[in-house]
């Protein structure tokens, strides 16, 4: 079993890892000659063993800290009917938590809109924006994108619902990432 | 040709290519081609343009001659084009380019970006027809009554023109990106390979091919690997193998099936546990892929190491070299660059006996097979006096370094060697740097 110090720096590896990914995820759509199928498949890997290392730290960390309300799970995003777009609806919890990379695979929808999936998370009503703080690891992530994302056209904006709020950013940016990543041409 | 690796000296014969150091995006080279004589030697850039040279050999008759490679043609293959549908610009860079074995006078090659092939005929002109009969020596057509007397057209010597013409256009086949095309022995088909098909076409027919190999999933969202490299089996034409980012290589062959998805071979190594980490599935994607001349062998290039494969057996290489395992400490930094990402290709000589491919700060590794031998060497203008035996280098990686040595950490990964060729015959290679091509001969010729 890790110990705290060791989970914590690993967890701090995996969150790096995460922020290089998505950037070069946002980068990779306005290169030359489109997105690259290839390229797209090895950053969504990488994601995706990053994640998963990023919640087994975190978990690893946090119990031996003591602390932890069933906040921390992952799986809110899933639950939550209102968050719909690009969460898959059919992965059950333990997947996720899964290390086995065959049974996650990324998500992909007509559209590669990653817009509107940040949006929903964004789009919270007032009183729900400002996170309250759970404890260290569940502050949101600085690559978190804070730009307001633009609406796919036919979209519309809806409150999420109270569920998704408790989501932790990270882990919810981490889903809807790699559900991003592979679009179907 | 030469015999141990060992016994070697590499001497710089040419370089080619701009002395900047600022790099213009378009002269970056993005392929290499020798074709089936070593006589012409072909490279594809980022600009889509195509420059053949043509090797002039001086007093080939002295036990050491010395051959030099100059341009012989020069032309634009692709253009950028815009796809409207999916708002997407095709890049006109060239990523393969492969020679059809020479059937006359001319030489043909194939050329593709990532979603066109075209044929493209080179051909010598060095006589001109002169003296028409009805025209001008400037093409205008004589005054009929102004001719009195018969006059046949004489084909007269003229400085030799080198036209290159584009004969066929394969088009519209590939959803994807087009990592490689392939010619058949049989001289009359050749397949290309996008990241989830592969095609196979006739030489004489561009409006219709034959879909070969479909990986592409029903629901895309199932994707676990995409085709990195395909060739056609040197001699047997029925067969053909294709790698793939996971690092299994499938052999196919045409006789069993229309479509072939079930492969009749596939070579894939068990991963070694204690090497597993973030970038484990990144490091193992095949980048390149290159039957033997002998067509008993096949080598595959990952981002660490060159592994040759008997085709006999599937469970594990032959051999396997180390091409730079001093960065396997630093893969989270060569993910953060995008080095991780580079994708090497590695050659074989004219008798099987040695392997070569490429890494950073402009070296390249060469590998005896049959004297378990391996070099490190430099393509560089200040490191490389003309026809002085170039020294090999030593990377080091950890503790004390060397006199000699250079630390993993000096060393410079935008200076990268993706592409490299081997003559067929002579003892000869070419390396590209950037944008520069560097020519070697073996002294010991």
């Amino acid at each position: 079993m890790m110990s705290a110090t060791s989970a914590m720096e690993v967890n701090a590896e995996a969150r790096r890892i995460l922020a290089v990914s998505i950037s070069k995820l946002y980068a990779s759509r306005t290169q030359r000659g489109g997105l690259r199928l290839h390229r797209s498949l090895l950053l969504s890997l990488v994601m995706r063993s990053a994640r998963d290392i990023y919640h087994s730290s975190s978990r690893e960390s946090e119990g031996q800290s003591g602390a932890q309300p069933a906040a921390e799970e992952p799986m809110d995003t899933s639950s939550s009917p209102g968050n719909h777009a690009g969460v898959s609806q059919a992965e059950p919890q333990p997947e996720l938590i899964s290390p086995e990379p065959a049974a996650e695979e990324p998500r992909s929808p007509e559209e590669p809109c990653e817009s509107e999936t940040i949006e929903d998370k964004e789009n919270l009503s007032p009183a729900r924006q400002s996170r309250k703080r759970r404890g260290k690891a569940s502050v949101a992530p600085d690559f978190l994108p804070s730009k307001r994302a633009r609406l796919e056209p036919g979209e519309e904006r809806h409150a999420a619902p109270l569920g998704s709020c408790r989501v932790r950013a990270g882990e919810s940016l981490a889903v809807l990432s790699l559900n991003r990543v592979i679009p179907a041409f | 040709m030469a015999g141990a690796g060992g016994d070697m000296q590499w001497c710089l014969s040419q370089a080619k290519g701009s002395l900047d150091d600022d790099v213009t995006e378009a002269d970056i080279i993005s392929t290499l081609e020798f074709n089936h004589t070593g006589e012409l030697l072909a490279t594809g850039d980022k600009g889509g343009r195509i420059v053949i040279f043509q090797q002039e050999i001086e007093n080939k008759r002295q036990p050491q001659y010395r051959s030099e490679y100059n341009v012989y043609s020069t032309f634009q293959s692709h253009e950028p084009e815009f796809d409207y549908l999916k708002s997407l610009e095709i890049e006109e860079k060239i990523n393969k380019i492969r020679w059809i074995p020479q059937k006359n006078a001319a030489h043909f090659l194939l050329s593709t970006n990532d979603k066109t092939i075209k044929l493209w005929k080179i051909s010598e002109r060095d006589k001109r027809p002169e003296g028409y009969n009805l025209k001008e020596e400037d093409g205008r057509y004589r005054d009929p009554s102004t001719v009195t007397s018969l006059r046949v057209p004489v084909f007269r010597p003229m400085d030799l023109m080198v036209e290159a013409s584009p004969r066929k256009v394969f088009a519209n086949a590939h959803t994807y990106h087009i990592n490689s095309v392939s010619v058949n022995s049989d001289n009359e088909t050749y397949l290309s390979a996008d990241d989830l098909r592969i095609n196979l076409w006739h030489l004489e027919i561009t409006d219709r091919s034959f879909n070969i190999v479909d990986i592409k999933p029903a629901n895309m969202e199932e994707l676990t690997e995409v085709i990195t490299a395909a060739e056609f089996h040197p001699h047997q034409c029925n067969t053909f193998v294709y790698s793939s980012s996971k690092g299994t290589i499938r052999m196919c062959d045409m006789r069993a099936s229309a479509l072939c998805d079930k492969h009749s071979k596939m070579f894939e190594e068990p991963e070694d546990p204690s090497n597993r980490s973030f970038f484990s599935e990144i490091i193992s994607s095949i980048s390149d892929v290159k039957f033997s001349h002998s067509g008993r062998y096949m080598m595959t290039r990952d981002y660490l190491s060159v592994k040759i494969w008997d085709l006999n057996m599937e469970s594990k290489p032959v051999e396997t070299y180390q091409v730079h395992e001093y960065l396997r400490s630093k893969l989270c930094s060569l993910y953060e660059n995008d080095c991780i990402f580079d994708k090497f290709e590695c050659c074989w000589n004219g008798n099987d006996s040695m392997v070569m491919t490429g890494s950073y700060n402009n070296f390249f590794r060469m590998f005896d097979r049959d004297h378990r031998w391996d070099v490190t060497l430099e393509a560089s203008r200040e490191n490389s006096k003309p026809f002085q035996v170039i020294k090999p280098r030593k990377v080091c990686a950890g503790g004390k370094r060397k006199k000699d040595e250079i630390s993993v950490d000096s060393l410079d990964f935008n200076k990268k060697i993706l592409h490299t060729a081997w003559h067929p015959q002579d003892s000869i290679i070419v390396v590209a740097t950037t944008n520069n091509l560097y020519i070697f001969q073996d002294k010991m010729n």
